[in-house]
Formats: structure tokens, C-alpha cells, sequence
């Protein structure tokens, strides 16, 4: 057994560590691989071993390797061992590994539950650090439940550096268990005023990206977030606020107004490039943008891109406070920085009006030539059409102009982009319909230079705007000049070159394009010029019948059939031309996108139901031919259908075209607004052939949109100066009138017509589409569930899953109050007066739940009273907690009720009445403060009528007194925050009072004052303070027990009485359950218990139980304490 | 929030990376690796913000070393760039001048300065001393 100790420590000697492990790599440069397999081989084999401390190593190699790239899920296991280590050294790797391999799809990561619990309450902070840091990597949504209450302990951890980190982890719990949310939230808000700056920003941070899911959630946190903007130092928490306003001000306007001031003195202060976000006012809009133009204008990259960035967010809000430094993000474009340019492109796309549309995209036509890296120029391309096309092609008043540039950018090499640009042709030709004749030409002349676009293999991209040509040049043929020439390129060899669907698209148009001939032809008679056109298709459409793809092959070989059959009927000299226009006849419009998901289901149509019956495994062949027989008839009453109802959609068109004509969003062909323009002179003065005839056509190198951007330009000047004289006129009419409005004139975004009527046509939707919003909503977005309202009040059982054990341990969960509460509520019940205390459970609960918010008000109070007598140790003060709560004891009072309860063991709470109300108390001593007790009043109404504005207040004794709000005095009482309905139920009032010092029991009166309407009610009542309630029970351990006697500096005392017939183990049950003790031991009739006073005195007992008597002897480092303890538990043991 | 942190040499060699969101770990090194194309093909004068897919580099370049941060739309870019320094700088004053291969040698070790700085995405503590102070307790127990 040594020997194999001996060989495996010698062993570990040659074990690599991490070191070794890095230098063994980078000395195997060559076989580096093969170096590292071998490593791996190695690992394996140490984590094979016992050895903990080898496991580790091993685990902190792979983590190495992990991070080179290798894959180290075979070993998850292994670091659930190396996790589970109890050295800190070792855990922190485990825990390392974890995080940066586990994920939600580890099988073995269930494994680890325990084990995290067990980290996370451990009483050293880094155990616990590490397994929070680990949990944030790879928490899954089963560990969020079952963790989520455990982080949510953490949160008030009494060191920042755990606080911190659980407020962090609870937003990834959030996110994987959306449940937690709300009963985590006031915790979370809680922690926005901890003390601890760390912890307030990790709050911030949490509750910045909880808010960019549900910004009204936060709103009411606004003032909050407010005091931390003005009081803190720490920027990157102003960052995060700053953001979060930022959320928040779309929602409450009067939030921008008060930010204003402290945004100011931040931006004078700091660059933070947020502030701008959300400025709602003019003013300080205008001090952000120069201060975002110096930072531009900036030789720092840096700022220069953060100016930019900063930029178009306020962009979105105040377009034309940005647009004036137009000049200025222009030049932007000239920067040799590719993010830069990127920025100036995204701000210029909301930048552009229709004034300067044509000049923006002038300058970025420029650039395109100059880009050199293709990503780059890519880029330019997009923005170009995106900026074009935005909003409905909104700021483009030229079409001419917009398919010159379109058929420029056809030039661009390489460009990924060519069906964008395909798509932007087919889209203008379609919708715009006066520009059809001129999309046309320009179709034909990209088809007629085909050569040039399709040549370069590397082109490739572009060669889809043949696609478009084609389509364009087919569709549209009644617009082309020369058709005979369009054809003629399209059937050119080195079309079979091009990709099959767009080889398949020339095939079909080039149909439309003969059809269209031919009747032109036979038209005017030219029958021999028609039949050369059969015979050039003829000639040429084999070389398509031969191509490889399959679409291109099938429609080319139908149409030879088609031709050759027409030539026959040619020949014959039979007029075929209208036939075969025919085929084509018919106008295609534009289907929207959507319209196909927002056809609505019909009434009486489920989807989901089947049509037929599955067919059943069982079904004999037998049956089939009856079935399609019957399918047939069926088709037949089908196509029946649409004749009746030919009434039935006429009907329903009428109907759409109402409808609308009613929407303003559809642009209606015939009463356009725009029309009017075609009566200005600008509107038909273009001579479009002329131009394209003229200039570019042989040559498409040619920068032609120029032309357009100069004819524009006079246009606008024309329209301009006729405006002008219009107005002349006015004025000499109405002179002085309207004389400032007139000679500030400018021209402005309205005064610029457009040169055509534009007639954009819609996109087709189905009759009665359903009108959704919802299809931008992604459905896969992981932060969705987060979208919860926690302005709701918490329900009962919104509360956070609790592990419980079966055991005795569960009483050491801190937050199983509940159960509890419940346990203690039942005890009564076996006794008579059963409504009464029915009411008295209630009320109870009630307690219970109060208790929690109980005790932290107590906590915040606390603070003030900082008169800590002794220190009690960490441990023992959290074991209280739980026993205490387990047990009830109460004092009485002399009304006639407490006669009555006298009699009932468990009853609780003393009781003073008066016809208006019954009031019972209990005391209990306070976990956090040890010298204060809490004292919980039950109020139950039983007049008539509603108490209203209660008040409670105590007068202060010698060593007790109320602890009342701040600033009020010793004679305010504490106003009860609710009323009182008549009859029915008792409420739980908890006020505080402050035990100075514990010497024995002692009562102190108070008063109840209840003023309703003119009526002016006192209750008084005292509180008696048993020795009891001072008392906490506490566990202790027969040798910490033995100690304690032994110490010597206790006073001891000894009590005996007679007449006990009550078996020893109830006797000492009651000493427990009434005076608050816990057994240490116990060996026959004999047991010494143990109990501790709030301020930390010891007080041990020994008791006795002899025939008919019981002796109690009392040890206490308090003498006055003891002798007051004693005659208590005298008298109690006499009841017995 | 910060979606990764990397320390990339100019060989392309990652030295540190740390994800905060699950990345299959093929996709991290063809991720990492165009990371540091991007950033290796910028010259000094540019500036240290790169668009890049859905999300934004933040780099900064120590010596041969490239640090860089992957962001989503909500981290404010500027306070990354001064984090990225002062995790450095951190860096610095634990290993006093600290080397690539200091970082290569104490990986671990880098790894709990980074998550004392950053957790679960956020910026969570700046402070030096704070930062270093569960390491130094760490170095002690070690060295008993």
C-alpha cells in the first residue's frame, strides 16, 4: 500500500503541469497535432487516478487545449469531480473548465445540483464566488429553478462580493427561468439602493437589460435611477442609467424635461455617447449635435466613430437637426476607415430628403468607382437602392434618374449584390408604370450589351440583371423601339452561357417579344418580314432545346413546337398574330409579400380537420376505384363553384374597390393627388428618347444619370420660378399681408414635384387581409418570456421553488417559514372555540407573511440602533432563526377572554377588548437586532361600522420604547396603514419596541386611538414582557454545554414543584415550547436544556423530575434574568 | 452586454478567450479567426470599432497581442475600450510587466482576473485592488 503511494507520487513528479504543457507545444511547432493527441492520451490516463490534485492538473491542461480548439466534452464528468474538490485550488478549476465547456445541452450538468447548492452557501465567500461565476456560463433552465431561490439568498449575503455577483446571475436565472422574475423583482430594486457601490451597479446593469424587454415595468424606478444619475461617480454606471432612461423617456415625456439639467453638466463633463439618445428637447438636441460635430470632426478614430454612432441615434428622433451636417458626414465618407465610412453610410440613409437625394447618391456614386475592397463597395450598393427605395421610394422624384443609376451600377465588378439590383429594376418597371417605356429601352440596351455584363466569369453576381432585362424587355414589349433587335440579342449563342434560370426567363420573354412582333407586322402587313421572324426562332431556339437544365430545355422545346406549328399556319397565310398575343394577354400585378400569410381562414374552415378520413392500415384494395370515383364527382360540383357565385364576387369586388378607395394607404390609379402635376410644364418636357437614343446607348459605360440630375435640377428651377411669379402676382395683390411669411420662402421638401405622375401601384393583398402587426414579432427571440408585468402584486403562489428534505434538516432552509406557519396554525384546532381561532389562523398567516416585510424594516432600523451588547456568533444567530420561529409562547392579561385562553395550552396572545375591538399580541425576540423585539398585534373589529385611521402608540417605560418613524416624538404613535372592515377580520399590526435592557418581565401600556368620523376611541391595552420573550431558543451541544457550566461566572438558582403528574417528556415540551428552550440531553428523568437571551446571556437549566415534583436548577450569567426566568417557569409548571 | 472577450497574438494563436454565450466550440475557432483577420487588416490609425456580423469588435493592440471584446448593441463602446485597458493594466500589475507568456502559463489565472471584471457579460468591478484581492488570497494558500 505505501509502495504503490510511493510509485504513484513519483509518478506525478513526471506529470506535466499547465507549464510544461504550453512549453511542449510550442517546442513541437512541426507535429504540433500530434503532439497534443499525445498529451490527451496522457491526460486521460491521469484522470484515471485517485489522486485529486492529478485530476486537477489534468482538467487545467484541458482547459488549455479547449481553448486551442479541441474538444473536451468527453471529460465532463471528470471535471464534475475536480468541482467537487474541497480545496478551494482544485474547485476553481473544476468550476473554470465547467464554464467554458458546459452548455445546456451537457447530459451530465443535472449531476452538479448539489453540488452548486453546496458551493453556493459555503461559508467561504470565494467557494462561493467561483460557483456563481461558473453557474453565469452554463446555468441551464433546471438549474435556474432549482438555484433560483438559493441566488435570491445570496443577494442579501453580508459581503458586496458575493451580493454583487448573485444580483448578476439573477438575470441569466431570469432569462432561463422567466418565472423568477417576479417574486425576485423587489429583492432586485432592493439592491439599486444597497450600500455598496458595486452591488448598485450590478443592479443597474441587471435591471438596464430586464428593461429593453419592458421599459414600463421601470418606469415607476424612474426617480430612483434619477438620484443615482446626480449622486454617482462611477461612469460606467452612468452609462448603463443613462440607457436606461433612454428606454424609459419615450414613456413618461415629462421624464426628458427634468433630465435635461444633469444630461447638460454630463455632457460637458464626459463623452458619453448615449446622452444624445433621448433628449426630448430642442435646445439641448442642439448643444448634443455640436458637441457630436467637434468629436467627429476629431482626429481620434475613436471618437470620431463614437460621434458618428451617437449621431444617427438622434437621427431617428430629430432628422433635421442632423441633417445640417450633411457636409460634414459627406467627408466622412473620404475616410480611409472602412467602420467609419460604414457609420457615415448608415446615417446618410436617414439623411436623404428629396432635395438632396440625387446629390447624396451623386457623391456616392463616386465612391463605388473609387472603393477598392469589395465588402466595402458591396456595401455602397446596398445603401445606395436601400436609401432609394426606402419608404416606398418616398424621396425619389425622377424615376429616369433612379433606373439610369440602377443600369450604372450593373458596371460594378464582382459585386454579390446583382439580384438586389434585378429586384430594384423588375420592382420600378412593375409599380411605376410611366416609366415603363423608358425601363424598357434601357432593358434592351443591357440586353444588346449582354456580352460586356455576362462576359467575365467573375461578374458573375451581376448577370442577374439580365433576369430583370429580360423579364422587363418580354413583359413590357408594346414599349420597345426595336424589337427586332432586342430579339435578335436575346437569341445569341452566348446566351446558352448564362445560368439556367435566367437562359429560362430569356425563353419565355423571347415568346412575348414574337408575339409582339408578329403583330406588329401582320399589322401592317409586312407578311414576309413576320415570316423571317418564325424562321430567325426557328433557327435559333434549338441551341436552348440542347441546354442541360432542365426548365430551360422544357420550355424551349414547347415553344419550337408553338413556332413551327404557327409557320405552318403561316405558310398558309392564316392571321395567327392575335392568337398567340393572346397567350400572353393580361396584366401581372404585384402580390405583397405577406398577403399569402394574410389570406384569412374562411368561417367553417378548420385546417387542421382532415379533408378524407386517414387512410386506415386495413383498408382493402378492393375499396380504392370507389374512392377515386367518388373524388371525381366531387370535382366535378367543384368546378361548378365559381359560376354560381360570379354574382357572389362581383359583389365582393365592389366591395374592395371600396374599401379602397376608403384606405388612404392605397394609391389609387385613376384620382391620384399627385395628377395635378400633370398639368405643370415640368411634367411631359423631358425627352426621354431623344436622350437615351442620343447619348448612352451603344456605350453603357457611360455615366448617364448625370444628365437626369442636371435636367432635374432646371426642371426644379422652372417650377421654381413659375412658382415665383405666381406668387409675385399674389403679393401685389394682397400687398403687406402675408409680407414676412414671403420673403422667408424657401424652397422646401413639398414645393419639389415629381417629374411624373408616379404612379406607384401597391402590392396586391388578399380581399379582407387580416390587418397583423404581429409578423415582426420573433417568435424564437430568447428574451421574450422576460416581457412580464411586475407591477402585478406577487400571488401566493408566485413564490420560488424550495428545495425541502424529508428530514429534521428542512427547519435549516431559512425560507420554509411558510410550512411552518402552517404547522403552528393547526396546533390549536384539536381545541374547543373553534371559529374564533379559525379567525386567529387567519390572522396568523397573516403574521407570517407580514413578518418577512416585518423584518426587513427592522433591518433598515437597525442601523440606528446600534447598541450591540455582545456579539453573537454568525452560526448560531442563523440556527435561531428557524427554531424561534418554530416555537409560540405568550403572556396574559386579565380580561376575560385571556381566563378562557389561560386554559388552552397552545393558545397564543393575550387579549385586551373593548365593545370595538379585541386586540391579542404576541412578542417575540429579534433575529437582527439584539436589542429589539417585535412585538405583533392582532386587531379584530368587532363593531358595526369601519375603523378608520387607527393609531397605535405606546408609552415608553423606563427600559422600554417604540421605535417610531424618524422625526416624529416620543408621544406620536404609529398610524395603522389600513382600515378595518366591521365584523369580520383581524389584521396584524407589528411595531417594534425596544428592550433596553432584559432584567425580567415588565409591562408596558399602550393605546389604541381610533378616530372614525366624530367618534374619538381608546383601547388600552398592555403589553406584559414575559422573561420569555426575550428568550431565543437556541441549540447547543453537550459540550459546548459542559463549558459553559464549567466557566463559572454564572449565578445559579434552583426552583421545585410539587404536584407534577405530566410525563417528564411533556413537561419538558412545555419548558420548550413556553419558555423557549432546547434540550442539550437527557438521560431518564433528567435533562439539561439550554436557552440564550436576545442580548447573549446563557441561561442553562437542569431538570429533574422526582415522583410527584419536578426541581428545576437554573444556571445564568444573569442573576436578575434567572430569578424572574424561575418564578415563571414556577408558575407555569404548577399549571401542569 | 459583452458577448465574448479574446486575447489574440498576431499569429492568430488565441491565448484567452472567454465566451458568455454558448459557442460550439468549431464555430470559436472560425470565429476567432476571423476576428483577427478583421483586426489585423486595420492599420494603428484606424479606429477600434469593427462591425462584424450581428454584433461590434472592440479591440486594442498590446504589442503582439490583440485584445478583443465582442459586443451586442446595448454595451457602450467607449466603456469597453477603457475596460479592455484596464483589465491590462490589471494584468500588469499581477505578473509586473506582464508577457504573452505569462498569460499562457498562468491561463487560469488570467482567467480569474477577467471573471472578477466581468460576469455574466457585465462590467461588474474596475477596481484593482479589488480585483486582484481573491487571487492574492489564492496565491497565499498556495504557497502554504
Amino acid at each position: 500500500m505505501a509502495l504503490k503511494m510511493v510509485k504513484g507520487s513519483i509518478d506525478r513528479m513526471f506529470d506535466k503541469n499547465l507549464q510544461d504543457l504550453v512549453r511542449g507545444i510550442r517546442n513541437h511547432k512541426e507535429d504540433e497535432a500530434k503532439y497534443i493527441s499525445q498529451c490527451i492520451d496522457e491526460i486521460k490516463q491521469e484522470l484515471k487516478q485517485d489522486n485529486i490534485a492529478v485530476k486537477a492538473n489534468a482538467v487545467c491542461k484541458l482547459t488549455y487545449l479547449q481553448m486551442l480548439g479541441y474538444d473536451i466534452s468527453w471529460a465532463a464528468f471528470n471535471i464534475i469531480e475536480v468541482m467537487s474538490a474541497s480545496k478551494f485550488t482544485f474547485k476553481r478549476i473544476g468550476y473554470l473548465a465547467a464554464s467554458q465547456c458546459f452548455h445546456e445541452g451537457t447530459d451530465v450538468i443535472m449531476l452538479t445540483t448539489n453540488q452548486i447548492r453546496k458551493d453556493l452557501s459555503s461559508p467561504n465567500q470565494y467557494d462561493t464566488g467561483v460557483a456563481l461565476t461558473g453557474l453565469s456560463c452554463f446555468v441551464t433552465p433546471d438549474l435556474a429553478r432549482d438555484l433560483a431561490n438559493d441566488i435570491m439568498t445570496l443577494m442579501s449575503h453580508t459581503k458586496p462580493y458575493i451580493r454583487k455577483k448573485a444580483v448578476l446571475i439573477m438575470y441569466k436565472v431570469f432569462l432561463k427561468y422567466p418565472e423568477s422574475l417576479r417574486p425576485a423583482f423587489p429583492r432586485l430594486k432592493e439592491k439599486l439602493e444597497d450600500p455598496d457601490p458595486g452591488v448598485q451597479s450590478a443592479a443597474v446593469n441587471v435591471i438596464c437589460e430586464l428593461a429593453r424587454r419592458n421599459p414600463k415595468n421601470y418606469l415607476s424606478l424612474a426617480p430612483l435611477f434619477f438620484k443615482l444619475m446626480t449622486s454617482s461617480t462611477n461612469n460606467w454606471v452612468l452609462i448603463k442609467i443613462i440607457k436606461l432612461f433612454g428606454a424609459l423617456t419615450p414613456l413618461e415625456p415629462r421624464l426628458g424635461k427634468k433630465l435635461i439639467e444633469p444630461l447638460t453638466n454630463l455632457i460637458h463633463r464626459y463623452v458619453t455617447t448615449n446622452t444624445a439618445l433621448f433628449i426630448q428637447h430642442c435646445a439641448s438636441i442642439q448643444l448634443c449635435v455640436q458637441k457630436l460635430r467637434i468629436l467627429i470632426e476629431d482626429s481620434d478614430q475613436n471618437l470620431k466613430y463614437l460621434g458618428l454612432l451617437a449621431m444617427s441615434k438622434i437621427l431617428k428622433t430629430h432628422p433635421k437637426s442632423v441633417q445640417s451636417h450633411k457636409d460634414l458626414i459627406l467627408q466622412c465618407l473620404d475616410d480611409k476607415d472602412e467602420s467609419i465610412r460604414l457609420r457615415a453610410l448608415d446615417l446618410l440613409y436617414g439623411m436623404v430628403s428629396k432635395k438632396n437625394l440625387m446629390e447624396i447618391v451623386k457623391k456616392l456614386m463616386i465612391h463605388v468607382d473609387k472603393a477598392e475592397g469589395t465588402t466595402y463597395r458591396d456595401e455602397l450598393l446596398t445603401k445606395i437602392i436601400d436609401i432609394c427605395s426606402q419608404s416606398n421610394y418616398q424621396y425619389i422624384t425622377n424615376f429616369e434618374w433612379y433606373i439610369s443609376i440602377l443600369v450604372e451600377l450593373t458596371r460594378l465588378e464582382g459585386t454579390r449584390h446583382g439580384h438586389l439590383i434585378a429586384a430594384q429594376m423588375l420592382d420600378v418597371a412593375i409599380r411605376v408604370k410611366a416609366i415603363r417605356k423608358f425601363a424598357v429601352s434601357q432593358m434592351a440596351m443591357l440586353l444588346d450589351n449582354a456580352h460586356l455584363i455576362a462576359s467575365n466569369t467573375q461578374r458573375n453576381g451581376i448577370c442577374e440583371v439580365l433576369y430583370a432585362a429580360a423579364w422587363i424587355c418580354g413583359e413590357f414589349s408594346e414599349h420597345l423601339e426595336e424589337a427586332n433587335q432586342t430579339l435578335e440579342a436575346m437569341l445569341r449563342p452566348k446566351v446558352t452561357t448564362l445560368p439556367g434560370h435566367i437562359q429560362a426567363v430569356y425563353v419565355q420573354n423571347m415568346v412575348k417579344l414574337y408575339a409582339s412582333i408578329l403583330q406588329q407586322k401582320e399589322q401592317s402587313g409586312e407578311k414576309e418580314a413576320a415570316q423571317e421572324i418564325t424562321q430567325l426562332m426557328i433557327e435559333r431556339l434549338p441551341q436552348f432545346v440542347q441546354s442541360a437544365d432542365l426548365e430551360v430545355q422544357e420550355r424551349a422545346s414547347c415553344i419550337l413546337q408553338l413556332i413551327k406549328y404557327i409557320q405552318k399556319l403561316q405558310i398558309k397565310e392564316v392571321p395567327v398574330a392575335e392568337e398567340v398575343i393572346a397567350l400572353f394577354a393580361g396584366e401581372l400585378n404585384p402580390v405583397a409579400p405577406k398577403a399569402q400569410k394574410k389570406v384569412p381562414v374562411p368561417e367553417g374552415l378548420d385546417l387542421d380537420a382532415w379533408i378524407n378520413e386517414p387512410p386506415s392500415d386495413s383498408e382493402s384494395e378492393d375499396e380504392k376505384p370507389k374512392t377515386i370515383f367518388h373524388d371525381e364527382e366531387q370535382r366535378h360540383s367543384r368546378h361548378k363553384q365559381p359560376e354560381i357565385d360570379e354574382e357572389e364576387l362581383a359583389r365582393r369586388r365592389e366591395a374592395r374597390k371600396q374599401e379602397q378607395a376608403n384606405n388612404p394607404f392605397y394609391i389609387k390609379s385613376s384620382p391620384s393627388p399627385q395628377k395635378r402635376y400633370q398639368d405643370t410644364p415640368g411634367v411631359e418636357h423631358i425627352p426621354v428618347v431623344q436622350i437615351d437614343l442620343s447619348v448612352p446607348l451603344k456605350v453603357p459605360g457611360m455615366p448617364m444619370s448625370d444628365q437626369y440630375v442636371k435636367l432635374e435640377e432646371e426642371r426644379r428651377h422652372k417650377q421654381k420660378l413659375e412658382k415665383d411669379k405666381k406668387k409675385k402676382k399674389q403679393k401685389k395683390e394682397k400687398r403687406g399681408k402675408h409680407h414676412r411669411h414671403n420673403s422667408l420662402h424657401t424652397e422646401s421638401e413639398e414645393d419639389i414635384a415629381p417629374a411624373h405622375h408616379v404612379d406607384i401601384i401597391t402590392e396586391e393583398m388578399p380581399e379582407n387581409a387580416l390587418p397583423s402587426d404581429e409578423d415582426d414579432k420573433d417568435s424564437n427571440d430568447p428574451y421574450k418570456a422576460l416581457d412580464i408585468d411586475l407591477d402585478k402584486p406577487l400571488a401566493d403562489s408566485e413564490k420560488l421553488p424550495v428545495q425541502r428534505h424529508r428530514n429534521a434538516e428542512d427547519l435549516k432552509s431559512p425560507d420554509s417559514e411558510a410550512p411552518l406557519a402552517e404547522k403552528k396554525s393547526k396546533k390549536p384546532k384539536k381545541k374547543e372555540k373553534k371559529h374564533k381561532e379559525k379567525e386567529r389562523d387567519k390572522g396568523k398567516k397573516k403574521e407570517k407573511e407580514k413578518k418577512v416585510v416585518e423584518e426587513e424594516e427592522e433591518k433598515k432600523k437597525s442601523s440606528k440602533h446600534k447598541k450591540k451588547k455582545h456579539k453573537k456568533e454568525k452560526e448560531e444567530k442563523s440556527k435561531d432563526k428557524k427554531k424561534s420561529k418554530k416555537k409560540h409562547h405568550h403572556s396574559e392579561e386579565e380580561t376575560t377572554e385571556s381566563v378562557q385562553n389561560g386554559t388552552l395550552d397552545d393558545e397564543p396572545l393575550p387579549v385586551s377588548s373593548s365593545a370595538l375591538a379585541t386586540l391579542t399580541y404576541d412578542i417575540q425576540g429579534n433575529l437582527q437586532n439584539d436589542s429589539q423585539v417585535t412585538v405583533s398585534v392582532i386587531f379584530e373589529n368587532k363593531s358595526t361600522s369601519f375603523l378608520k385611521s387607527m393609531e397605535l402608540n405606546v408609552l415608553d417605560s423606563l427600559n422600554t420604547k417604540m421605535i417610531r418613524p424618524e422625526g416624529s416624538s416620543v408621544h406620536d404613535g404609529i398610524p395603522v396603514p389600513f382600515q378595518l372592515p366591521p365584523g369580520m377580520t383581524s389584521f396584524v399590526l407589528s411595531s417594534l419596541i425596544c428592550a433596553c435592557s432584559v432584567g425580567g418581565g415588565g409591562t408596558s401600556s399602550c393605546c389604541l386611538g381610533n378616530d372614525e368620523g366624530s367618534t374619538h376611541e381608546k383601547l388600552d391595552f398592555k403589553l406584559h414582557f414575559s422573561c420569555a420573550s426575550y428568550l431565543i431558543t437556541t441549540p447547543c451541544y453537550s459540550d459546548a454545554f459542559a463549558k459553559l457550566l464549567e466557566s463559572g461566572d454564572l449565578h445559579m438558582s434552583s426552583i421545585k414543584v410539587d404536584g407534577i403528574s405530566i410525563s417528564f417528556q411533556h413537561l419538558l415540551a412545555k419548558i420548550c415550547f413556553h419558555h423557549h428552550f432546547s434540550v442539550v440531553e437527557r438521560v431518564d428523568s433528567c435533562a439539561s436544556m439550554y436557552s440564550r437571551s436576545i442580548q447573549g446571556h446563557h441561561v442553562c437549566l437542569l431538570v429533574k423530575k422526582g415522583e410527584n415534583s419536578v426541581s428545576v436548577d437554573g444556571k445564568c450569567s444573569d442573576s436578575t434574568l434567572l430569578s424572574n426566568l424561575l418564578d415563571e417557569m414556577k408558575e407555569t409548571l404548577s399549571k401542569c | 452586454m459583452i458577448k465574448f472577450f479574446l486575447m489574440v497574438n498576431k499569429q492568430g494563436q488565441t491565448r484567452l478567450s472567454r465566451y458568455y454565450e454558448h459557442v460550439e466550440i468549431h464555430k470559436r475557432t472560425m470565429l476567432e479567426a476571423e476576428v483577427i483577420k478583421n483586426c489585423l487588416s486595420r492599420s494603428k490609425d484606424q479606429c477600434s470599432f469593427i462591425e462584424y456580423k450581428d454584433f461590434k469588435l472592440v479591440y486594442r493592440q498590446y504589442a503582439a497581442l490583440f485584445v478583443v471584446v465582442g459586443i451586442n448593441e446595448t454595451e457602450n463602446e467607449m466603456a469597453v475600450y477603457e475596460l479592455i485597458h484596464n483589465f491590462v493594466e490589471v494584468l500588469d500589475k499581477y505578473f509586473s510587466r506582464v508577457s504573452e507568456l505569462d498569460i499562457m502559463f498562468n491561463l487560469d489565472r488570467v482567467h480569474i482576473i477577467l471573471d472578477e471584471m466581468v460576469l455574466n457579460g457585465c462590467i461588474v468591478e474596475t477596481n484593482r485592488n479589488r480585483i486582484l484581492a481573491p487571487l492574492f488570497v489564492l496565491d497565499k494558500v498556495a504557497e502554504n
